[in-house]
């Protein structure tokens, strides 16, 4: 279960996530300081650890669109934050899926800054609204990148399947 | 069942006879393209090794390309050690297709693959840069990736788990209008589409007026697909094609060309003729929210920008420096100017088109990435406008999230400078 910490609205783009003027920072550790940097209350509350882990950020359709920047999906990740959007860009959800970001894709997502989520498989349940709302499905090979816990242990595998250069 | 050409593509690089649309297929790379993020993916790959008791080698240097254009020259030194980090790799690697901060080498990575000859028809391409959609302009499949899967890249030489996507057929027909080109129909598009009109889908281009188009043209419209959400944009190759690889990337081997099968199936095809087709704006902050000219002439603009990947080649310039010629630059607005490559910079150079521009005013900056992603140079006050050649007008994009980025062809920023007011180039500057 989480609570709505910030609610957005279409095409949020990793500018908006992620600012251009930060990517000499790239590292995990580092990104999460600037995390929606220009959103600069929401910001604040993030660098001052008032934002519990499992907070809910709701967006509508095309999260994450433009660029291919991985800080954008590292940034959010250092927070604990859960993404819902009702749909995610391309690279960004391939991102995702490597680096293990908790993100949940529901087309019909209804949900106002403040309510109460709780997720089952298949579907979210926004307990302060009391609907529920069904949630898609990752296509089979991504899932196995999760499933794997990120593509950096699915490729470690795929490595050692093949032989020693 | 016939086939798309980026299936046929995909087929042949997965070693399959066929494929459809969002079959899953491992293909092996063809070229691997970084920037400066390739200190991320170094990071990565290292990770990749970590236990395994293997040494972290690529798998095959030769099809690893790294250019320096995000921030060049270094804007600080936490760019200047990550590029001094790779250069280190280079070196240890022995990648030879690695272009550093060089007027002779350098330029923006979408501009170096096509005009050195690194990207062939019915290759597969990825890079870890969104626009990296642009090389499709040459009959590739070519798509953006994150550092992460770019690492598994180098350490497998196949991109994992790659959804087959969906083609839409885009048949572009009429003779455009004197200044209005190439990035006017993209941005048209773009409108029509919306920003995830092509989401997970490949834009495939045919028509007349496509293969009319240079291949400067068609790098404009495959660039900016992906402002739509596309995987890639793509033309399938034709005599363009061979005439660039062969008279301006000095291509000498054999080429593979693939065409798309009479009988392919496309999800759907969409229509556009040029012929009455207006200079088009995409007005602040999505790349969708674009508006024929008359709509948004005379809104004042205090930056004009003209280069970037999208934008920043030797045509662009010629058009500009032409409609530029013997004017100024208007008071209250400054016009910066960075070709594409150093090559570019070169030809523009001996043509006379930067003197043209100096002499309106406008500074010609160093070939790179330079404005369009804000980190670097030409940052934007509070509540000022840009005016720019550039693929995105995000909220903050051009280093500032209170100010405005719209976004045009070369002609209409030449003929915006002058006035100092976002005008139509068919009237021309005041």
């Amino acid at each position: 279960m989480g609570k709505v910490v910030l609610k957005l609205g279409k095409d949020i783009s990793t500018d908006d996530i992620y600012p251009g003027r930060f990517m000499a920072t790239v590292l995990p550790t580092e990104t999460p300081q600037f995390c929606f940097n220009d959103r600069t209350e929401f910001n604040a509350q993030l660098k001052a650890k008032a934002i519990p882990a499992g907070s809910v950020v709701v967006a509508d359709e095309n999260f994450g669109c433009g660029s291919s920047r991985e800080q954008a999906v590292s940034t959010i990740r250092g927070h604990d934050l859960v993404i819902v959007a009702r749909s995610i860009a391309r690279i960004f959800l391939q991102n995702a899926i490597n680096l293990g970001l908790n993100l949940v894709i529901c087309p019909t997502i209804e949900a106002e800054a403040g309510d109460e989520l709780e997720f089952d498989p298949g579907k979210v349940r926004n307990r302060t609204s009391g609907k529920e709302f069904a949630t898609e499905p990752l296509p089979p090979a991504r899932q196995a990148i999760v499933d794997a816990g990120g593509l950096i242990p699915y490729t470690r595998k795929k490595l050692l399947e093949l032989p020693a250069r | 069942m016939g086939m798309t050409v980026v299936e046929k593509i995909l087929a042949r690089a997965a070693g399959a006879k066929a494929v459809k649309a969002l079959d899953i297929v491992e293909p092996r790379v063809d070229l691997a393209m970084s920037h400066e993020n390739a200190a991320l993916v170094i990071n990565q790959f290292n990770e990749i090794h970590q236990g395994t008791g293997r040494e972290p080698k690529p798998w095959d240097p030769d099809r690893i390309a790294i250019i320096f254009d995000h921030r060049v020259p270094a804007e600080g030194p936490k760019t200047a050690t990550n590029q001094k980090l790779i250069r280190g790799f280079v070196a240890r690697h022995g990648i030879a297709k690695f272009h550093d901060i060089r007027g002779d080498l350098g330029g923006i990575c979408h501009q170096i693959l096509p005009e050195r000859g690194y990207v062939l028809p019915g290759s597969v391409v990825v890079g870890t840069d969104s626009h990296t959609t642009s090389h499709g302009a040459l009959g590739c499949f070519s798509f953006g990736i994150g550092a992460t899967e770019m690492a598994s890249v180098w350490a497998l030489g196949v991109a994992l788990n790659i959804e087959v996507p969906p083609t839409i057929k885009v048949v572009v027909t009429g003779r455009f209008q004197e200044h209005v080109g190439p990035k006017d129909l993209i941005l048209h598009l773009i409108g029509r589409l919306t920003a995830q009109g092509a989401n997970f889908r490949v834009l495939e281009f045919h028509g007349d007026t496509i293969r009319a188009m240079s291949t400067s043209g068609r790098l404009t419209i495959c660039n900016m697909s992906v402002e739509a959400g596309a995987t890639s944009g793509i033309v399938p190759a034709d005599a363009e094609t061979e005439r660039y690889l062969r008279q301006e990337a000095g291509v000498a081997g054999p080429l593979a060309p693939v065409q798309p099968d009479a009988d392919a199936v496309y999800e759907k095809v969409i229509e556009v003729d040029v012929s009455r087709l207006e200079p088009q704006i995409a007005c602040p902050h999505t790349v969708d929210n674009v508006k024929p000219i008359g709509e948004v002439a005379g809104k004042a603009v205090q930056q004009i920008v003209i280069g970037s990947c999208t934008n920043g080649r030797l045509d662009d310039l010629e058009i500009a420096a032409g409609i530029l010629k013997g004017k100024q630059v208007a008071p209250g607005t400054r016009m910066l100017v960075f070709p594409a490559s150093g090559r570019i910079y070169s030809q523009a150079l001996e043509a006379g088109y930067l003197q043209e521009f100096m002499k309106a005013g406008a500074v010609v900056m160093n070939s790179g990435c330079g404005p369009c992603l804000g980190i670097h140079q030409g940052a934007l006050g509070d509540e000022e406008v840009a005016l720019a050649t550039t693929n995105r007008n995000f909220k903050g994009r051009m280093g500032n999230p209170k100010s405005e980025v719209y976004l045009c062809s070369s002609a209409v920023a030449a003929a915006s400078a002058i006035t100092g007011v976002i005008t139509d180039p068919r009237e021309g500057g005041r």
